[in-house]
């Protein structure tokens, strides 16, 4: 039992935040988020050069073997600067896709231009009227000779139009909202058929719409075992929800500290704001709130890797409640403490309130998660 | 970064659980399992068999008699015993006091009060709190004026917990008016058999006396039963409540709770199914169960800290009554209407009488009523933020 990082995890850490410092400040990523591409060049390649994009792909591949402790170091500091390019949709999602239900080929053909930054993936899941069900898939993909014919809507891809190639999950079996008969489907985003709609996010993200018309894959395409794909749906999602909940800690900690910034410095009545103890005492509990949270993020992030099932989803539904709880109330507060400074775009509390509200929304909300970990109460008492 | 225990640490737990197996007897898990009355005879039996196994005092070092384990040993001992159903050691020698006397009295001191801590023996109660000094306990005004080789202390202190037991009181009193409130503060070591002490229970709102009023008319206390230098006790005082605050987390205890929680929610009926299966209710004892891992992750996390607890402290007072008051509360209204009836009798052990409802709900609202405390000692969780927005914010 110990919280303690490595050197190489330390080292790792300083370089990302004095990069972010330097080269992504606020108005920088205001023109990032301008230009509508959803990503930098040159920074997205930076990553690439700190090794941060394959970082947790094995060696052979051009990984360096990381965990998801190591995801939750880099999404930490990408939730304090606010960082917006594809990093959870490609690394996470789909290279965590890629590198645990892939072949050898399919493994050593994508991850490592992943890892060089040459390559975008978007997770294509989510349909309308799912929710947050992940086996509520109603796409199917139809074998037609020794190739699949897709057909669906997808909803909610992250950075879809940005992606060289979308990881589409179908239904080869089973009805709507079964474990059984889910596939996943390696799509390049150019193939005849794949209708994608790029919008934007209240964040500064990228989400997408995509539709699917009778899309021809070949049989390799297919990721992983035919029909068997909800385990490794579930642990990706997982993943990405460990990577989330240290990016809301990571934004959590610098709205707080913005926050305390301004009301030391913001006078009204002849004194420091900060002087008022109804304001002292709303910013101690938005500080615990905080400290509760990165205890449940460096939970969540422990688990995720984990192949436990039921201890893994257990620990991620206990973080992500507790984040989103702790995200809704810092971010508010926050907002409600720089008075009518917090409601203007021009400051970067509002931005980091604007995030902290969409990772909530993201993969299950508070009350999602909360109501697994009240089911898995319920299981347990049988 | 590493959550999972050790396999010594594992080892370690698995050493505890057996001895508190063979070793924690019937009655007294009975008593603290069933929420009963403390009772004296049961903390001292419990401490002198602790002491016996060299467990007497699991947070001290080992040259004063304690196990020198790490804080986690620490709070993996605490958790098993509370667990297990072992009563809680008395706070106000191992955990208040003694830091203290480690850390700022004379040898002579040390070999005199340390021993009868770490066995049981002497029975220790704390004077801080005053009618006029609550939150803003520098203020207080209980006097020691010094006389020869004594002093002449005159005033009343209030709060006391178990001052009826007690055999030694650890005093903050007043010794000089100069300068600020908080210079002019000295520590002293008083023998609650010293004539002109008095003690008068104050019967708290579960009927219950747990707190006392203690009042001094010229108490005699030799010079020697003075910690540290003359005036300069609210260093002690701090450091003391610095130590007090870490133990006030009480995730074990709460996680007995949480245990019992469950079983009661499986036990009650709610119509034709059992109470778990209200969603209503079970979300909000989920809700607990994830504020809880919550608050046991900070305490390791604070605990292992190599610079030590400092301010953050402050969070596992907080969040450590908040919690435990709310399962308190869960825990009444899981026993519904049952919990309405008072039967001050039943909360001994031989209690065979006519009860409402499951043994559960017999102690259920008295337990409700009496954390309300949690939050209020201590230092209440309001003075608790002033410290977090002064200390750790800086503001």
């Amino acid at each position: 039992m110990n919280f303690n990082l490595t050197e190489e995890q330390q080292m790792l850490q300083d370089s990302l935040r004095r990069f972010l410092t330097n080269e992504y400040g606020f108005e920088k990523r205001g023109t990032i988020i301008e230009s509508g591409q959803g990503f930098d060049d040159a920074t997205w390649k930076a990553f690439a050069d700190m090794g941060l994009l394959g970082f947790t792909f094995p060696e052979d591949v051009d990984g360096l073997g990381g965990n998801a402790i190591d995801t939750m170091l880099v999404m930490e500091s990408f939730g304090h600067a606010l960082v917006v390019e594809p990093y959870l949709s490609t690394v996470v999602l789909c290279g965590g896709l890629v590198r645990d239900a892939g072949t050898p080929s399919q493994k050593s053909s994508i991850l490592p231009h992943i890892a060089s930054g040459e390559h975008m993936m978007a997770f294509a899941h989510s349909e309308s009227g799912a929710r947050y069900n992940l086996n509520h898939v109603k796409t199917t993909a139809t074998a037609d000779g020794d190739s699949y014919r897709l057909n669906g809507h997808k909803t909610a891809v992250l950075h879809g139009a940005q992606a060289d190639q979308l990881i589409v999950s179908a239904r080869t079996g089973g009805a709507t909202a079964d474990a059984e008969g889910l596939s996943l489907f390696i799509v390049d985003r150019a193939t005849d058929g794949v209708q994608v709609q790029d919008f934007a996010t209240h964040d500064g993200h990228r989400t997408a719409e995509v539709t699917l018309t009778d899309v021809k894959v070949s049989a390799d395409a297919l990721l992983g075992e035919a029909n068997k794909a909800a385990p490794h749906i579930e642990k990706a999602v997982d993943l990405a929800i460990a990577a989330l909940c240290a990016e809301a800690v990571g934004a959590m900690e610098a709205l707080n500290a913005t926050t305390l910034e301004y009301i030391k410095t913001r006078k009204q009545f002849g004194v420091a704001i900060g002087k008022f103890q109804v304001l002292q005492h709303r910013m101690a509990d938005m500080f615990i709130a905080a400290e509760q949270a990165k205890s449940m993020s460096i939970l969540a992030a422990s688990e995720a890797d984990s192949d436990d099932r039921a201890t893994r989803r257990e620990a991620i539904s206990m973080a992500k409640t507790l984040v989103g709880q702790s995200a809704r109330y810092v971010g508010q507060q926050a907002v409600q403490l720089h008075g009518g400074m917090g409601v203007t775009d021009e400051m970067f509390a509002a931005h980091l309130f604007k995030r902290l509200t969409l990772i909530n929304l993201l993969f299950g909300d508070a009350d999602h998660h909360l109501a697994q970990v009240s089911d898995q109460l319920l299981a347990e008492s049988a | 970064m590493d959550l999972n225990y050790t396999p010594e640490q594992e080892a370690f737990r698995a050493e505890v659980r057996q001895f508190l197996q063979t070793h924690l007897p019937d009655d007294i898990r009975d008593r603290v399992k069933g929420h009963l009355r403390p009772d004296k005879a049961m903390t001292q039996r419990w401490q002198k068999i602790l002491f016996d196994q060299g467990w007497g005092a699991s947070t001290w070092p080992k040259k004063h008699g304690g196990t020198g384990w790490s804080p986690i040993e620490q709070l993996i001992f605490e958790e098993e015993c509370a667990l297990a159903g072992a009563p809680r050691q008395l706070d106000f020698g191992l955990r208040m006091v003694a830091p203290v006397i480690m850390k700022f009295a004379n040898d002579e001191q040390k070999a005199r009060f340390l021993p009868g801590i770490l066995s049981g023996e002497d029975w220790w109660c704390q004077g801080y709190s005053e009618p006029g000094a609550g939150s803003d306990l520098a203020s207080l005004r209980t006097s020691a004026r010094l006389d020869g080789d004594k002093y002449i202390v005159n005033g009343q202190k209030t709060w006391t917990t178990l001052g009826q037991h007690a055999d030694w009181i650890f005093c903050l009193v007043r010794t000089g008016t100069e300068g600020k409130p908080q210079q002019g503060i000295s520590f002293l070591l008083i023998d609650m058999n010293t004539p002109g002490i008095e003690v008068r229970p104050i019967i708290m709102l579960d009927g219950e006396h747990e707190i006392n009023e203690v009042y001094f008319d010229n108490v005699e206390v030799p010079v020697e039963n003075r910690v540290g230098e003359e005036n300069q006790g609210w260093t002690y005082a701090k450091f003391l409540l610095g130590h007090e605050r870490t133990g006030l987390a009480n995730v074990g205890q709460w996680k007995a709770l949480m245990k019992q929680l469950k079983k009661v929610a499986r036990e009650e009926q709610d119509g034709a199914r059992p109470l778990i299966e209200n969603t209503r209710f079970r979300d909000r004892l989920a809700q607990l169960d994830v504020e809880l891992k919550a608050l046991d992750l900070t305490v390791l996390r604070v605990l292992t800290n190599e610079a030590g607890p400092g301010p953050q402290a402050s969070i596992l007072k907080i969040r450590g009554t908040e919690i435990g008051q709310a399962l308190f509360e869960l825990l009444m209204e899981a026993t519904g209407q049952d919990a309405i009836a008072h039967i001050p009798d039943a909360l001994e052990l031989d209690y065979d009488g006519p009860r409402v409802g499951s043994a559960d709900a017999t102690p259920a609202a008295g337990d409700y009523f009496n954390m309300r405390k949690l939050s209020i000692f201590g230092g209440s969780n309001e003075i608790q933020r002033n410290i977090i927005s002064q200390l750790v914010l800086g503001l």
